[in-house]
């Protein structure tokens, strides 16, 4: 197009990141406002009155810590990555879904106390929202679960390794990101229930 | 501000996205399931016309109804069957079902999927200078997700019961108990799945524009030099990713309350003496959490429009766009206010009136930007040397709606004046200039200006000038009468006002708007005729047909899978020097260096060449913000 020896000023390159990380922070913020959106339902409807007051299952608090120890393990998992440590990424990774698992079971058995304790998801709306909010929660960790079995099938195909790191990354954003939206809905529901 | 990088070695980019262009794969690949963004556009067009195409012919059969409300209707049994009653009339419930659609199909069928649809897809990659979207997988997604969802909207239509036919608004519990109404059956849960499916559509391709409007501009493509079409869809994408999930929560709630028994939205109902189990519901709630999509939502279909405007405008006035940084700041102040005005939609659920003063402030602050805009395209046509094109008629038809509608706004932004105008023929007025016909205006405007690009033909200037007149004064004619209506007091979704003595006098101008509903979607076949004719026959398109300075227009004619052939090319200037004093022609499009047009520049554009001058291995970035 342009012919020799013309002066040209060459501008910049423009300030890019990865676009598939990018796009996974922007699927993080739309989910984040569909919780976001609850919980002020939640308050609006609970300032109208008529609300039933009940506590939280115990069970809650030891899934709680479950998802938080997950949190860490897949950390480890990509700084574990990030070294091209790859057995020990396989490992994390297993450990990490093991714990998302072990996180879901408690969730079923907060709804299995809730039930002894004559709270169902019909009836008044202080219980049909704590199943929604965690039915919903429950279900994208259900979708992360499925992301770290790609991540792990990818690091069995070696597609994992320190130059390699965008779809381990991705998946430790998703998964931090759902830890720490739990910690939000769980005080939310402590604070307001 | 003028910086100095040092950069050994310009690192070229070796793009292979050109060697797959011409007829490789088959035609379902390059037709039907096609990651190009442009066929993916096309995609959306073409579903957004046929849905216009349905949406514009229930508007009016209702208006047949409201104009003429002695006429047999028997004739249309062809077309509607049992809907037609033996009497020949219009089944009531059925006109609800026809009003609800109308308004669905209108705002998110048409105004999202196939305004956002076509034009962010098409131009995002073409106006900032990138082979594709971030993601085509996402992209092709985001099509067939809003594709299914349309099927079964429109296997909705069909159902004996009928679609759902509580507003597009599905305000509880009418649209929660199927007991209601018959549309409440079986048509809501499809209109409820069928939204479902569309908010996933949008939030996939929104994803997708953002992450391409940030991460994949062209050498030299700053933030201040992109047009304002990407400007304007880029905050139309930020609104969808932020409201669309509400909208998602509102439903799901819906869902739960019409399938599972829960409460959400339903208390002390009793329906024939029986109490409904359900109890400690807010129908308020729903409220809420609807606005709180549904208002960004008419902002979702306006400001795509606006974009589209600001750029016809400046390249058919041959002038710079007046005050960018304002247009660009206007954009961004709306889709803020955008988020705290909700409850102006609910001025009269008995909100405490103190908030309702909030509310009402927060409302009539939006009247300041848009003014800007409204300021900044008249001061742009001022003294231009405007070209006439269809695109620059509908776009100033555009600015002329978004006015007159914008004023009734500021009466309906206040509370004390909305309580009494609440629900009336005025709000449909309202709306339907601001953001109805504005944002329709701006899709045609769209088409017109970018149909050569698409298609590589030109669409007929006069029919297009025909087309536009006779949609233009439709328009006005059809809504401006039912501001009158509206303040004397008619209420909007009614079947009928005969029982009304009151109201007599005004039957002859509801029949007015009813022809004149008529003939401006009569008018549109004109548009459908040239469009699809102009597609196969229409005159072969010049590269650059009105002149423009922006970046599709450096592509081939019929630009392939990736856009540009070798390079992308790298961009210099913003996109709006049009008759910069001194220059040769009266535009000078984004690839052009300043170095190479010296009679033009101003002096801070000369430094930059100066700088660059002393220190020959030195590179200018030109940094200046506009």
């Amino acid at each position: 197009m342009t012919t020799e020896f013309k002066i040209v000023e060459e501008p910049k390159k423009q300030l890019a990141m990865h676009p598939k990380k990018f796009a996974m922070w922007l699927f993080v913020a739309s989910v984040g406002m569909l919780f976001a959106s609850l919980t002020s339902a939640y308050i609006v409807r609970q300032a109208e009155g008529n609300w039933l007051y009940f506590d939280l299952p115990a069970t809650l608090y030891w899934t709680t810590a479950v998802i938080v120890l997950s949190s860490v393990t897949m950390q480890m998992a990509y700084w574990a990555a990030k070294k091209d440590l790859l057995d020990r990424v396989k490992v994390l990774v297993s450990i990490t879904m093991g714990f998302g698992l072990v996180f879901l079971v408690g969730q079923w058995m907060a709804w299995l106390d809730l039930i002894d304790n004559n709270i169902h998801l019909i009836g008044n709306p202080s219980g049909s929202f704590l199943y929604i909010i965690t039915g919903l929660h429950g279900l994208h960790i259900i979708s992360a679960l499925v992301y770290l079995v790609i991540v792990l099938v990818s690091a069995y195909r070696f597609k994992i390794h320190s130059r390699s790191l965008a779809q381990i990354e991705m998946c430790t954003t998703y998964w931090h990101f759902l830890g720490g939206l739990w910690l939000y809905l769980f005080i939310f529901l402590l604070l307001n229930r | 501000m003028a910086t100095v990088d040092l950069h050994t070695q310009a690192d070229v980019h070796h793009h292979d996205d050109h060697d797959h262009e011409h007829g490789h794969g088959n035609f379902w690949t390059n037709y039907i399931f096609s990651q190009d963004h442009k066929v993916i556009a096309k995609q959306f067009l073409i579903t957004g016309m046929f849905w216009a195409l349905i949406g514009g012919t229930m508007s009016v059969l209702f208006r047949l109804q409201l104009g003429f409300p002695d006429a047999d209707l028997t004739w249309l049994k062809p077309l509607l069957g049992e809907w037609i009653t033996p009497q020949g009339k219009i089944d009531t419930e059925f006109y609800l079902a026809l009003v609800t659609m109308h308004g669905t199909i209108m705002v998110f069928f048409v105004l999202t999927a196939g305004l956002s649809g076509t034009f962010s897809n098409f131009l995002i990659p073409l106006q900032i200078g990138a082979r594709d979207m971030a993601s085509g997988f996402m992209n092709m997604l985001s099509y067939w997700f809003f594709f299914l969802s349309g099927v079964i909207m429109f296997i909705s239509i069909f159902l004996s019961t009928g679609p759902a036919s509580g507003g597009w608004t599905i305000y509880p519990p009418l649209s929660a108990l199927p007991q209601a109404m018959s549309g409440s059956g079986l048509g809501m849960t499809l209109w409820l799945v069928a939204m479902a499916l569309f908010i996933v559509s949008s939030l996939l391709g929104g994803i997708n524009y953002i992450t391409t409007i940030i991460n994949m501009r062209t050498n030299g493509m700053s933030f201040s030099r992109l047009p304002l079409t990407i400007w304007a869809f880029f905050f139309t994408a930020i609104i969808g990713l932020l409201s669309f999930p509400v909208l998602f929560a509102a439903a799901l709630l819906l869902i739960f309350d019409r399938s599972m028994g829960t409460s959400f939205y339903l208390s002390d109902i009793y329906i024939n003496g029986e109490a409904l189990p359900n109890q400690g519901g807010s129908p308020i709630l729903f409220q809420h959490l609807f606005w709180f999509l549904g208002h960004p939502e008419v902002y979702i279909v306006i400001l795509p429009s606006l974009g589209i405007t600001s750029e016809i405008i400046a390249t058919n006035s041959r002038k710079p766009i007046f005050g960018y940084k304002a247009m660009v700041g206007s954009i961004l102040f709306i889709t803020i206010l955008s988020f705290v005005v909700w409850a102006h939609h609910m001025f009269v659920t008995g909100m405490n009136p103190f908030l309702g003063s909030i509310f009402t402030l927060l409302t009539l602050i939006i009247a300041v930007p848009s003014a800007v805009k409204i300021f900044n395209y008249v001061t742009t046509l001022w003294k231009g040397n405007i070209i006439f094109t269809p695109a620059m008629l509908f776009s100033i038809g555009l600015v002329s709606f978004f006015l007159s509608g914008g004023i009734t706004g500021i009466f309906l932004g206040n509370s004390a004046v909305d309580i009494q105008l609440h629900d009336t023929y005025f709000v449909v007025a309202h709306f339907h200039l601001v953001m109805g016909a504005a944002s329709f205006f701006g899709m045609l405007a769209g088409v017109y200006h970018w149909f050569p690009k698409m298609f590589g033909r030109m669409m007929d200037d006069r029919l297009g000038k025909i087309h536009f007149w006779f949609s233009f004064v439709g328009v006005y004619l059809v809504f401006f009468p039912m501001h009158y209506i509206g303040i004397a007091g008619f209420p909007r979704r009614y079947y009928s006002w005969t029982n009304f003595e009151t109201f007599n006098s005004f039957a002859d101008l509801n029949m007015l708007v009813s022809v004149a509903a008529i003939l401006t979607l009569a008018a549109q076949f004109i548009f459908l005729f040239n469009f699809f004719y102009s597609m196969f026959r229409g005159k072969a398109a010049p590269a650059n047909p009105w002149k423009s300075n922006a970046l599709e227009w450096t592509t081939p004619r019929n630009p392939g899978h990736g856009n540009w052939v070798g390079e992308i090319p790298t961009v210099y200037r913003w996109p709006y020097d049009y008759s910069k004093p001194g220059a040769k022609d009266d535009y000078i499009p984004q690839t052009v260096p300043y170095s190479e047009t010296p009679e033009s520049n101003l002096p801070h554009e000369n430094d930059l060449i100066k700088l660059e001058m002393e220190d020959k291995n030195a590179i200018v970035v030109d940094d200046k913000k506009h």
